[in-house]
């Protein structure tokens, strides 16, 4: 179980990911989207998901337990090839349901000092 | 797209979802849980098969969603809940079909609820968007 401690907590991503014109190409031709030039509105999410496993896990929870409950992201800067994004994420609630672990993560995708996208992830961690 | 309007209902649209498709998305993604690619690892797990990534199916309502906006970099806000998993058998293409409404005209943007439904069972809940005009 995440100590309770640790909800409201940020962690502060200690490396930056440069977004490729290759890797924006490559996710949205898996999804069928024509334009591959602007990262599809889910791109997000191959930051930002790597980040709250290294996160949860490093909090000492089992990644391989997790479902993926619920997802949003808000949408201030488009992503785009180019653009050094660093990652922040906060453990925004978790909770118990049922022996189930339920922990809601925010990730602030941030490119020179502004929030471009915010994910939040809401994570299930069966019992 | 700008002649959007409230109550209005959009087009349906059925994507195709088997397992060469989840390969690639894993690839692209980064994801590569066996769940979404090895039935038999799948099983081991209790899975009923092979199951597709909440983010790929989340990912085709969102490609849905750009199409409607004009452009991936139209769409302001995006969520959606994980309620039924999205079963994948060899060899079988399995049709997700989306639709959406629009709820609401405010700010220069459209707010959209959007349904994803495979073999008539609604895959995503809570399915909602806003889009720039």
């Amino acid at each position: 179980m995440l100590n309770p401690d640790l909800v409201g907590s940020t962690f502060v991503g200690a490396t930056s990911t440069t977004i490729s014109a290759e890797s924006i190409a490559a996710f949205a031709m898996a999804l069928g989207e024509p334009d591959t030039h602007i990262a599809p509105p889910t791109y997000a999410i191959t930051i930002s998901l790597e980040q709250s496993q290294a996160v949860l896990e490093g909090s000492g929870l089992d990644w391989s337990r997790v479902v993926h409950g619920d997802q949003r992201f808000a949408v201030n800067k488009p992503l785009t090839a180019g653009m050094v994004i660093t990652c922040n994420s906060t453990i925004e609630s978790a909770r118990m349901v049922a022996g189930n672990e339920i922990v809601t993560v925010r990730s602030d995708l941030i490119e020179s000092g502004d929030v471009a996208v915010s994910s939040w992830s809401t994570l299930v961690f069966r019992a | 797209m700008s002649n959007l309007f409230a109550g209005q209902l959009i087009a349906p649209k059925t994507y195709i979802i088997n397992r060469a498709a989840l390969v690639t998305y894993a690839n692209a993604s980064g994801d590569q849980n066996p769940i979404h690619q090895d039935e038999e690892f799948a099983k081991s797990v209790g899975l009923e098969n092979v199951i597709a990534h909440g983010m790929y199916t989340m990912g085709l309502v969102g490609q849905y969603i750009s199409e409607i906006a004009g452009s991936s970099s139209k769409v302001k806000e995006f969520s959606a809940r994980f309620t039924k998993p999205v079963v994948v058998p060899a060899d079988t293409d399995v049709e997700l079909v989306v639709s959406a409404t629009v709820v609401e005209i405010v700010d220069g943007c459209a707010k959209l609820e959007v349904s994803a439904m495979c073999n008539d069972v609604k895959v995503l809940g809570m399915t909602k968007a806003v889009i720039l005009l």
